[in-house]
């Protein structure tokens, strides 16, 4: 049986698993992610309420604000799959202008990150403030690096489109950065439920 | 180049087409994806609404809002990544790594008492 399978994704990929391995990889890289993340998030909770200064959680927030930020993500992930379906019917314009679109939305949510954590400076809050600024920082700016690289991605691969040097199945590499876009979407998801909706312990008031 | 190179090269492009939409004939569509989108909205749009009222909820806040995270998360892993759609060993891959860190964390979060506090 375990033969026939492996016979058979030979004739489907070359490749010994049957699936392509670059897809593999990038699962497994998005694996290991969840480590990263999950390390960073843990922190964050693990000292949320401790601060023994202000400014807290409560009194730089703005809830609204960071919905709307949440939105533009969610729907960055919507242009991304409509770019990943034109791709896969060959249709090179939408394609190209989802991604354009994918790219702007995330530019959008990166300006919006600046323009939150220069507020929050102005605010009197900054990476060594108190244990709810270096564990905001660092998790929401780690979050906004990988934002940051996937916008390059998006729009590297929109270059390359034009310069018509994607391979002959274009619908691939969409795949592969969809699949790194999707899951900082995933990331934002938890972020903003962690550390935006629950509200801090007794002590960051 | 001769008419057999151009006929082998045809052919090899025609079977690229083909391995590419055998590959991806399990995925959504762009109406089904629209719908995952205003899924998605509408679960975000129920968290913001909860927190604003989060004083007569309770204890049931967290729980809920956790609930409510969980289910975006599977929404975009087995829709917009295909998780749903893909070979299983993907998802093994994804999940190897998830259920490792979520395991890993909660142990942490446990030897500090975090739930206690």
């Amino acid at each position: 049986m375990a033969d026939v399978s492996i016979a058979k994704g030979h004739d489907e990929h070359g490749t010994t698993t049957g699936l392509p391995h670059t897809k593999l990889a990038m699962w497994l890289f998005l694996s290991s992610e969840c480590l990263l993340f999950g390390a960073l998030i843990t922190t964050y909770i693990l000292y949320r309420g401790a601060s023994i200064k202000g400014p807290y959680p409560a009194q730089v927030f703005d809830i609204a604000y960071t919905s709307v930020s949440s939105f533009v993500l969610l729907a960055s992930s919507l242009t991304m799959v409509l770019a990943l379906a034109a791709a896969q019917k060959r249709d090179f314009t939408r394609m190209r202008l989802w991604l354009l679109t994918t790219a702007m939305l995330g530019l959008t949510f990166v300006g919006g990150q600046v323009y939150e954590f220069t507020s929050f400076y102005r605010d009197g809050l900054s990476i060594t403030t108190n244990l709810f600024g270096t564990t905001f920082f660092v998790l929401t700016g780690f979050h906004g690096v990988h934002v940051t690289v996937g916008i390059l991605m998006l729009l590297s691969l929109t270059g390359m489109s034009f310069a018509d040097r994607l391979p002959e199945d274009p619908a691939f590499p969409v795949e592969m950065v969809g699949l790194y876009w999707h899951f900082v979407d995933i990331v934002w998801i938890i972020i903003f439920t962690v550390v935006y909706l629950i509200p801090t312990g007794p002590v960051g008031k | 180049m001769s008419d057999a190179q151009i006929e082998r090269g045809a052919a090899e492009i025609e079977g690229i087409h083909e391995e590419s939409a055998r590959a991806h004939a399990g995925h959504p569509g762009a109406k089904e994806y629209v719908r995952i989108f205003l899924i998605l909205i509408a679960i975000t749009a129920v968290e913001v609404a909860l927190y604003y009222i989060r004083d007569e909820i309770g204890a049931w806040f967290i729980p809920i809002l956790f609930l409510l995270a969980g289910s975006k998360f599977a929404l975009v892993v087995l829709w917009f990544m295909h998780l749903k759609f893909d070979s299983r060993r993907y998802s093994r891959f994804f999940v190897m790594g998830l259920a490792g860190a979520m395991t890993l964390y909660m142990i942490v979060l446990i030897t500090f008492r975090v739930f206690l506090r």
